[in-house]
């Protein structure tokens, strides 16, 4: 037993991390899924991640009325800027989105009396246990299960196909995008409502562009044809860089050229179910 | 007073455009969000560094130094990284992920070489002198960004409109295969492309390590989000738009910092680029592309 003891406390944040870091990968696999390159995901953890430290620090509320703070936050926030910003395609609805991601950073920055301007929040009370990171991630795997066998999930992988015949197929384009949107967005408040009362200190920083990039690596590198890929994605990333010690300096060196042969050799992600029944089909040969 | 500040967002805008130029050049000709051009942006000022600190070699040499160093790890990122996604025909995401890769290794290896702190030019790189003209006040720095800005842009410019080289770029831009089928040799000029977006990048590089004489291994971040801003701004893959959008966003933040605060200089830009997305998606100057069914 004290070999497990040893363990989690060297590594019990990491592992840690990895449930949220899961979350925040299948936030942005929701969108994904739907065919939107919505980028807005680490904006909306540092909501929920605000909100939830502020309900606790400043209301006394009870966690589990801080968490739900946290999703509900974000998500409306979402409701708000969807409305115009879904419009958009592609690369622009990355823009869009990237900037909505900035703009929050800045006014987080610019409410000094709030949110603790660039020093942040000290000293949020360390309420997340292990097992509700562990309840979080394999709630939202069921959901969005469920989901993907679903209705819903048909309609979204309708929209990833062709958005045009989708819509002539009678599917509500806007409002399953909406629903996309807004989920994805509560998700990602759950992660950094989470983190938020794990980590003691939260601050503007950590939400920014490099974090939006990071959550979209996670998904894209696990690859995003199942629910695996974002959980495998999200643990590479978060492992990868801690077993690496060894390499002291060059550490993240060997991080970033590993990520670029992962991605020149396995370009639909590491988890792909296409491959997996081609291998089946042809006996294991490789075919690229 | 406004005339002074005139000139500092001219030549802060004017970096922005160099930066932003290359940037859209490879969105507009290989079709891919190069997140690595921060990173290339940074190299070329640190080779800028060790030519004119080490080497004891005068300006000129180092911006030229840092053109080529720049260029070259384009032309190496096309090729090795690139180039097997475009011939494994990955999915569009894809490539801009594996920039992301080359980002954090060239970031952390500058870091691994040259540490993290700040690095300055010797004094005396760039004389100290301030001209006046018609009353204003200018650096030679500030002087010299301008332009040499202006010069790189216009030839761009020629070479885009009035050469073949260019009218091979514009047709690659609308649609490769076309260009192949053409005849036009469509991996050589995405080479060439790579090398020229770099290089412009890493001029870029040097100039804002001479402006805000400090070089650190993450300079290209903060620039990198600038230049997607103003990409934006100016439609993606314009050049003219992307010129434009960096004088743009130069203007703004100056003033911005001037008469508001500088706590908000950043909001401004992307408030401005998430305002400017809302009302014309397709950016100031951008085309609106029809999808045909």
């Amino acid at each position: 037993m004290s070999g497990f003891e040893d363990f989690w406390a060297i590594y019990g944040n990491v592992v840690l991390t990895l449930g949220t870091n899961s979350l925040l990968a299948l936030s942005i696999w929701l969108t994904l899924a739907c065919g939107m390159l919505a980028m807005a995901n680490a904006a909306f953890m540092g909501i929920g991640a605000y909100a939830a430290a502020l309900l606790t620090m400043n209301y006394e509320a009870s966690f589990p009325v801080a968490l739900a703070g946290g999703m509900v936050a974000p998500a409306l926030v979402a409701a708000l800027i969807g409305l115009p910003t879904l419009r958009l395609s592609g690369v622009y609805l990355a823009m869009a989105t990237l900037g909505f991601g900035e703009v929050v950073r800045v006014t987080i920055l610019n409410t000094e009396s709030l949110t603790g301007g660039a020093l942040g929040l000290n000293g949020i009370p360390q309420l997340t246990q292990w097992w509700h990171v562990v309840l979080a991630v394999v709630l939202v795997l069921l959901v969005l299960w469920r989901v993907r066998r679903s209705k819903v999930g048909r309609a979204f992988d309708a929209i990833r196909g062709d958005e045009t015949a989708a819509g002539l197929m009678g599917i509500d384009v806007r409002s399953t995008k909406m629903l996309a949107f807004v989920a994805g967005a509560a998700i990602a408040g759950l992660a950094g409502a989470l983190n938020a009362h794990l980590t003691f200190f939260i601050g503007p920083g950590e939400y920014g562009f490099d974090r939006g990039v990071e959550i979209l690596t996670m998904a894209i590198l696990g690859g995003i044809g199942g629910l695996a890929g974002p959980v495998i994605g999200a643990c590479i990333l978060t492992v990868l860089p801690e077993a690496l010690r060894g390499f002291s300096d060059f550490r993240l060196v060997v991080n970033g050229l590993i990520l670029v042969l992962i991605v020149l050799f396995l370009p639909q992600g590491i988890w792909d179910p296409a491959r997996f029944s081609r291998w089946l089909r042809k006996g294991g040969r490789r075919h690229a | 007073m406004l005339e002074q500040q005139f000139v500092n967002a001219l030549s802060l805008g004017c970096v922005y455009a160099l930066f932003a130029l290359g940037f859209t050049l490879i969105f507009g000709v290989l079709g891919v969000i190069n997140l690595a051009h921060g990173a290339v942006f940074m190299v070329g000022a640190y080779a800028a560094l060790v030519v004119v600190a080490n080497l004891g070699l005068p300006l000129w040499a180092a911006l030229v130094a840092a053109m080529l160093v720049a260029g070259l790890l384009g032309a190496v990122i096309d090729r090795l990284v690139l180039k097997p996604l475009r011939r494994r025909n990955a999915p569009h995401l894809i490539p801009m992920i594996a920039t992301i890769g080359v980002a954090i290794v060239l970031n952390n290896a500058a870091q691994a070489f040259f540490g993290a702190g700040n690095l300055r030019f010797p004094f005396g790189t760039v004389p100290e002198g301030v001209l006046t003209v018609a009353g204003l006040h200018v650096t030679v720095i500030e002087l010299g960004i301008i332009l040499l800005s202006f010069a790189l842009m216009a030839v761009l410019m020629i070479v885009m409109r009035r050469t073949q080289f260019g009218r091979a770029l514009r047709a690659i831009a609308e649609s490769p295969k076309a260009a192949w089928l053409l005849g036009i040799n469509v991996e050589r000029l995405f080479l060439t492309t790579s090398f020229a977006a770099a290089a412009l990048g890493g001029v870029a590089g040097v100039l804002i390590g001479l402006y805000a004489n400090a070089l650190y291994p993450l300079m290209g971040q903060p620039m990198l989000h600038k230049g997607i801003a103003v990409v934006i701004l100016g439609g993606m893959g314009d050049i003219r738009g992307a010129m434009l959008g960096g004088l743009f966003l130069g203007f703004a933040e100056v003033l911005s910092v001037a008469y508001v605060g500088s706590t908000m200089r950043d909001a401004v830009a992307f408030g401005l680029l998430f305002l400017i997305l809302l009302v014309r998606p397709q950016g100031l100057f951008g085309k609106v592309v029809q999808r045909k069914a």
